[in-house]
């Protein structure tokens, strides 16, 4: 590895040359003096600029190469989005200004809202939460307090499908309900049966992601929400796919009473380290009085900061990620209600370009068109040549290719998962997928090859178990 | 993939061996193992505990995900493997000799599948 900036560091090295002051020095009291200096690396310029450079070439973003990655839409950030934030009155303002003396930053909080208020078909958004989870955690805590609130304490019980992300099944027990795993039919779809008998008065709402983790768009999601509503129940949308669906079909249409949106996925903003994300929770007229405080509200013809009525409190140091919140307006303003259309529509027919050239080289579990998204099996490949879906995946990093998701969703087995997105040429479609039939091919004729992969990057195999095992959190 | 010919299996991938005195070991099979990967961290029900067929017993997290394991029969926990806690490669390097919990008053599963029966399924 590495060495550690620290340990570039020389005794009075530095980047800047500071002239001398030639203003009469402040006395600062002597408290608040420190007594040692700050341990920072001393470092040239050029030392500096090269360290980091180098750093940035170890690692792989959406800026090098095609990262199509499950689940977790690794869109292209646009540029003109960072433009947008970078501006001066958005970076130089304060969280503690009076409202009155930021009205613009107020305004995109609540045009903004309005935007995903409109694609999500939802009555409120509060734009809080930090990434994904912490949005469903921000859903779970308005739907515990709506049923508190109606004389319901004992509807305790969350119903999650076997194909949902793990981030579903943690939100509920951070939230103290008890998880009620369903499975999933042959076709990847939520089993009605299953769901019937899995309802009752202790249902406190089903957590749907829809399409779904295989890919697939739940047709049934009108009888599910009968289902769900008749035994009391409310219902939760899991907004990590909303990508499939901008401008075709609205959550709020479906029958959601909540949900979550991920800005650093649908939204086109960074996210995979360079973050932070963000996690807007949106609901129906019943659920809006428990939204996060504060909210934006028009207010006498300009902005203000307010708190819904029965509102579940503060889940974030002031407003939520704002700079976040300016990239995914730039990126919703930029392209307009058809271009969002378009967007889902070219994610859509990408993966199914992909997946359509795929079948044959390798096993798709689920029949028929996919969403924006779909699954690969290697259960057979791996039971014929001894090569697993991580040696595939390890094998495309050698041909430019980020690994797709692996080993998720957990009902397929050596499953990998692939996301394209809206964002791809035909050109780079085409690559991955020469690449992933050339690895194929490589599984059946020369299998250690595919063990040993990748052998192009500056650090192989790292020995996964031993990290998490012994992790070395402290050097 | 090895199958122990002297215990009984769940369609969960969960082994069991009858003890004499109404106790029985339980653990995970050689297949479930090769299938979680490299096992990192596992977590075990308490001493004490009472668990029915298909009872939640703990949770295995190896570098792919975290799963569930179930109780192949109904019984009262009276020992857990603790050494397993500190040292979880073990249940990748020897799942038949790896187990989990010990139970007693346990009340025996017909429905398990034989050594033959269990080698069947996994082949399916």
């Amino acid at each position: 590895m590495s060495e550690l900036i620290f340990s570039k560091s020389r005794p009075g090295r530095r980047c800047t040359v500071i002239p001398k002051c030639d203003v009469p020095k402040a006395d600062i009291p002597h408290e608040l003096l420190r007594e040692t200096a700050p341990g920072l690396p001393e470092i040239a310029e050029v030392d500096l600029v090269r360290h980091y450079t180098n750093l940035s070439r170890r690692a792989f973003g959406v800026d090098n190469g095609f990262y199509p990655l499950g689940s977790c839409t690794m869109k292209y950030n646009p540029k003109v989005n960072e433009e947008a934030a970078a501006l001066r009155s958005f970076t130089g303002i304060h969280p503690l200004q009076p409202p009155e003396s930021v009205q613009g930053a107020l305004q995109v909080m609540g045009v903004l809202s309005d935007c995903l208020r409109e694609i999500t078909g939802m009555n409120a958004i509060s734009l809080q939460p930090a990434a994904g989870a912490h949005g469903e955690f921000a859903a779970l805590v308005m739907i515990k307090a709506y049923l508190l609130d109606h004389g319901q304490p004992d509807r305790t019980k969350l119903i999650v499908p076997d194909s949902a992300h793990g981030t579903n099944p943690a939100s509920a027990a951070m939230c103290g309900f008890e998880v009620v795993n369903i499975p999933s039919t042959a076709d990847g779809l939520v089993d009605l049966d299953a769901l019937k008998s899995a309802v009752g008065d202790d249902t406190a709402a089903l957590m749907l992601t829809n399409p779904n983790t295989v890919g697939k768009f739940d047709t049934n999601i009108g009888e599910i929400a009968d289902i769900v509503h008749g035994a009391g129940g409310l219902l939760y949308y899991d907004g990590a796919n909303l990508n499939a669906i901008m401008g075709i079909a609205r959550p709020g249409d479906m029958g959601f009473d909540a949900i979550h949106l991920n800005l650093h996925k649908t939204f086109s903003t960074p996210h995979g380290g360079g973050g932070p994300g963000s996690g807007p929770v949106g609901c129906n007229a019943k659920l809006a009085p428990y939204l996060p405080s504060p909210a934006v509200t028009v207010k006498d013809g300009g902005y203000a900061f307010t708190s819904p009525e029965k509102s579940v409190g503060m889940l974030k140091s002031f407003y939520g990620n704002f700079l976040v919140c300016v990239k995914a307006l730039a990126y919703i303003l930029t392209l307009g209600a058809d271009g969002l259309r378009e967007a889902s529509e070219n994610a859509v027919l990408n993966a199914n370009y992909m997946q359509e050239n795929l079948r044959g080289a390798y096993d798709v579990p689920f029949p028929g068109h996919c969403m924006h998204e779909f699954v690969l099996s290697l259960e057979l490949l791996k039971k014929e040549t001894g090569v697993t879906a991580a040696d595939i995946a390890k094998g495309l990093i050698d041909r430019g290719v980020h690994p797709p998701t692996m080993y998720f969703p957990l009902i397929v087995h050596e499953a990998l998962m692939l996301e394209p997105t809206e964002t791809e040429s035909r050109e780079t479609l085409d690559h991955a997928i020469a690449a992933l039939k050339e690895l194929r091919q490589m599984a059946a004729e020369s299998p250690q090859a595919l063990h040993d992969a990748p052998v192009t990057t500056p650090v192989g195999r790292p020995d996964e178990t031993a990290a998490v095992r012994n992790p070395v959190l402290r050097a | 993939m090895n199958v122990q010919k002297d215990l009984f299996y769940a369609q969960s991938h969960e082994w069991v061996k009858y003890l004499d005195g109404g106790r029985a070991l339980v653990g995970i099979s050689d297949h479930a193992q090769s299938e979680m990967g490299d096992v990192a961290f596992i977590n075990l029900c308490d001493e004490g505990d009472a668990l029915n067929a298909g009872d939640c017993l703990g949770d295995i997290e190896s570098i792919k995900a975290v799963s569930d394991v179930y109780s192949p029969v109904a019984g009262t926990v009276a020992r857990v493997n603790d050494e397993l806690l500190d040292d979880p490669a073990r249940l990748n390097a020897d799942p038949y000799g790896a187990w989990l919990i010990e139970l007693e008053d346990v009340t025996e599963n017909a429905e398990l599948m034989d050594a033959d029966a269990y080698e069947n399924y996994i082949s399916e």
